[in-house]
């Protein structure tokens, strides 16, 4: 089993992409679906972080649903700022300094940093250790630098640690 | 059709483009590359989202059969559009693109 799927999870999200994209459960949309799930793994292999294996289904649950909600209420907020008069915004670069080691946890942060509206994470420094982040408004880049440390780098070191 | 059900897809459809309209207008009015590069990547999430949800509810209750093939829209925009926004910065730290005067920090010289 471990042979024919080296990475188990990948598959298993190709097999569901699948039945998703077809939109039906029919016997012949489970074989392709499992033919794809054990043929594009098979290719990537090369490319597929090495441990990309997360661990705490728990504490990922729990990253997932806080990022839905802080995208939820910050989009209202960044409406408000782009309706309102424009000389009220306080455009700013900020270096957020970042512990997190694992590559793709720090592509999600990178990723989860521009999701959430008034801010978009505009370079990587060379030793991956700061992020350039540019925000649309921030009154406060210490407090800006704290949430988004506690807020999601923890909970990222926590289901990729080194 | 259910006239509550309805309601709520067309409340659903109306949030979904006045956020999107919202994005628009900010890639009109704000003030310098780098804000602007805010509005596409981000008043779309809400937007894209219940837009998304109406089509789901819409097609599972018409059609007798639940459609969750919606739920891939968001997902790969959510993987594609913060790798574009990067990119669409970086370029611009490049070509030393003008900040706003009231920009504090500085882009990084690439």
């Amino acid at each position: 089993m471990s042979r024919l799927f080296p990475h188990p999870l990948l598959s298993g999200v190709l097999v569901i992409l699948w039945l998703l994209l077809v939109n039906s459960l029919s016997l012949g949309s489970w074989i392709m679906g499992l033919f794809l799930g054990w043929g594009i793994p098979r290719l990537c292999t090369r490319m597929w972080f090495e441990n990309a294996r997360p661990r705490h289904g728990w504490t990922t649950v729990r990253l997932l649903l806080r990022v839905t909600k802080d995208a939820l209420i910050a989009n209202i907020q960044v409406a408000a700022l782009v309706l309102g008069p424009t000389r009220r915004l306080k455009p700013a670069f900020i270096e957020v300094p970042v512990d997190i080691r694992d590559e793709l946890g720090l592509t999600l942060l990178m990723s989860i940093i521009s999701l959430t509206p008034g801010t978009v994470s505009a370079e990587l420094s060379e030793d991956h250790s700061r992020i350039l982040v540019h925000a649309l408004s921030e009154e406060n880049p210490e407090q800006l630098i704290h949430s988004i440390k506690t807020r999601y780098e923890q909970p990222l070191m926590e289901i990729f640690p080194c | 059709m259910n006239p509550w059900l309805e309601g709520l897809i067309c409340v659903l459809l109306l949030v979904g483009s006045g956020f999107t309209l919202v994005g628009s207008i900010g890639l009109l009015r704000l003030p310098d590359f780098f804000t602007r590069l805010h509005g596409p990547t981000k008043a779309t999430t809400l937007g894209v989202g219940s837009t998304v949800i109406a089509s789901m509810l819409y097609f599972t209750t018409q059609h007798d059969g639940l459609s969750l093939h919606e739920l891939l829209i968001p997902l790969f925009l959510f993987i594609t559009a913060p790798v574009s926004a990067q990119i669409l910065c970086k370029s611009a730290m490049q070509q030393r693109l003008k900040t706003t005067p009231k920009t504090r920090g500085k882009p990084w010289q690439l």
